[in-house]
């Protein structure tokens, strides 16, 4: 039997149980609108209803979206939102696919949050080489007939996918990170909110469902779903929507993961958890902050006992040393030296310097950069340093017999314009 | 009760290392050649100094900022306090 757009509309006003919720959503317009029916005018409320949802910003650093909202709100002049597709993080692969499944989601969480703040300008920014993102944004766009969305390409950076290098980008810099915080000068000196892709569809739910009904899924502490990349020795990589608070055993067997040694979590942003206290954690900031982890990104990536871990190490702090933008001493040179000595290390140096090298650069470096890039090496580098401990006697004794499985992918970032 | 501490942009900052011949008391210099921050409250002996190392850094990557000092006895004791 066929529906009318408007019965299908009625008849999805009907929240979604269970999982998947963003998933669920469908790359037309036509099917957006009948899996989650039209968007009320609730503008006005979504400051209070993102609050009360205790909805978390999903691209990396988790700050309560409310608050962000009120940073911007609070502000004189004309405004800007900006929807951050950039996606730099090399093993995620979340909010590529929700844009491309379901924009309408992201697009309708772009127009509420330039609503909730009062911005008259919209941006989306999405990655270059990836062909079929800019294609769904852009057909979406122009099902909903809206011309005045601005869609900017920004070159594949890791660091220009940070606030403030992102506003530089857009205001027609190089995209390197600035002094400036976004909320106070972003584009064009305007108050200027960045959410992620992901946190924006996740308001686009809560303004149709309510906040009681985000909360449904998920812990207390960390309530609603999230979206998981899950990679590494696994048979079944890709995206999974899982609720906050799920086991990270369960995430694991969703991806049919290989018996870990260790698992990543957060990506090369995160740390490196040994499989012996990744058993026992759950995808919650409570559990994960007793170990210094964060569900941050929302990378999982999985290695094992046959899984040569040092040379992913040396290949990502190489990684991290050709991310830098080249502007603060400690990153510049700093991290080019832990990927030199991370390098000597895999080759199998037994200068028992290398590794005191490595401990007295990383708490030399952390915290002296102009943006996180440097912490986020000192985290991958540390955590790697201590999970892998057995294995790095084992290169320092030249005896690894572990294969190089070259599991982390480590693109070559575009040169600075 | 005020005081004040030193503040770096590390973005700004070119490595020229004025700053930790005028200051050493607060300021060190990194394997490679970068200032490292004390961040504790400058003393009244040291602000003299502070300020000529802000008024020398060639790209004013350096200044003094005011703080609200929340008084800790661990602190008060010598240990190492976050201002």
């Amino acid at each position: 039997m066929t529906m009318t757009l408007a019965q299908r509309e009625r008849r999805a006003a009907t929240a979604p149980t269970g999982l998947p919720r963003l998933l669920a959503g469908r790359p037309d317009l036509a099917g957006h609108l009948a899996a989650f029916g039209p968007l009320p005018p609730v503008a006005a409320e979504m400051q209070a209803m993102t609050a009360r949802a205790g909805l978390t910003g999903r691209g990396g650093a988790g700050f309560p979206t409310h608050r962000k909202l009120e940073a911007v709100a609070g502000r004189r002049g004309p405004r800007v939102v900006v929807a951050n597709g950039t996606e730099g993080e090399p093993l995620s692969a979340k909010d590529k696919t929700l844009l491309i499944q379901a924009p309408h989601l992201v697009l309708d969480g772009l127009d509420l949050a330039a609503q909730a703040v009062g911005a008259s300008r919209r941006v989306i920014c999405i990655e270059r080489g990836n062909q079929a993102v800019y294609a769904a944004v852009c057909v979406a766009l122009a099902e909903r007939r809206d011309e005045s969305v601005e869609v900017v390409v920004t070159p594949r950076r890791y660091v220009t996918g940070q606030e403030a290098a992102l506003v530089d980008f857009i205001d027609g810099g190089p995209g390197r990170p600035t002094r400036e915080r976004p909320f106070e000068r972003g584009v064009g000196g305007r108050p200027t909110l960045v959410d992620n892709v992901e946190t924006l569809a996740h308001l686009a739910l809560i303004a149709r469902f309510g906040p009681e009904w985000f909360r449904q899924v998920g812990s207390p502490g960390s309530p609603g779903s999230a979206l998981i990349t899950v990679g590494g020795r696994v048979d079944r990589p890709g995206v999974f929507e899982v609720a906050m608070g799920t086991p990270l055993s369960s995430v694991l067997q969703l991806a049919q993961a290989a018996p870990p040694r260790a698992v990543l979590l957060g990506g090369y942003f995160g740390r490196w958890i040994p499989a012996r206290s990744a058993r026992q954690l759950t995808l919650d900031a409570a559990s994960l902050s007793a170990h210094g982890a964060a569900v941050g990104c929302g990378v999982v990536a999985v290695i094992d006992d046959d899984s040569c871990a040092v040379a992913e190490l040396a290949r990502v702090a190489a990684w991290y040393a050709h991310s830098s933008a080249g502007q603060c001493g400690a990153c510049t040179w700093g991290l080019r030296d832990l990927a030199a000595a991370t390098s000597a290390l895999e080759a199998g140096s037994p200068d028992p310097r290398v590794t005191s090298d490595i401990q007295r650069w990383t708490a030399m470096v952390k915290g002296r950069g102009g943006c996180r890039l440097p912490d986020g090496a000192v985290a991958f580098l540390e955590s790697g340093m201590e999970a892998f401990a057995d294995e790095i006697a084992e290169h320092q004794a030249g005896r690894c017999r572990r294969r190089d499985h070259r599991l982390l992918p480590t693109p070559t970032p575009e040169a600075w314009g | 009760m005020r005081a004040k501490v030193v503040e770096l942009d590390p973005i700004a900052c070119d490595g020229h290392g004025i700053c930790h011949e005028l200051l050493p008391e607060r300021i060190t210099l990194d394997d490679w050649g970068y200032p490292i921050i004390d961040r504790r409250p400058l003393t009244d002996d040291l602000l003299a100094h502070a300020n000529r190392a802000v008024a020398n850094c060639p790209v004013l990557a350096l200044r003094l900022k005011t703080v609200e000092l929340v008084i800790d006895e661990r602190m008060r004791r010598g240990g190492r306090g976050a201002a």
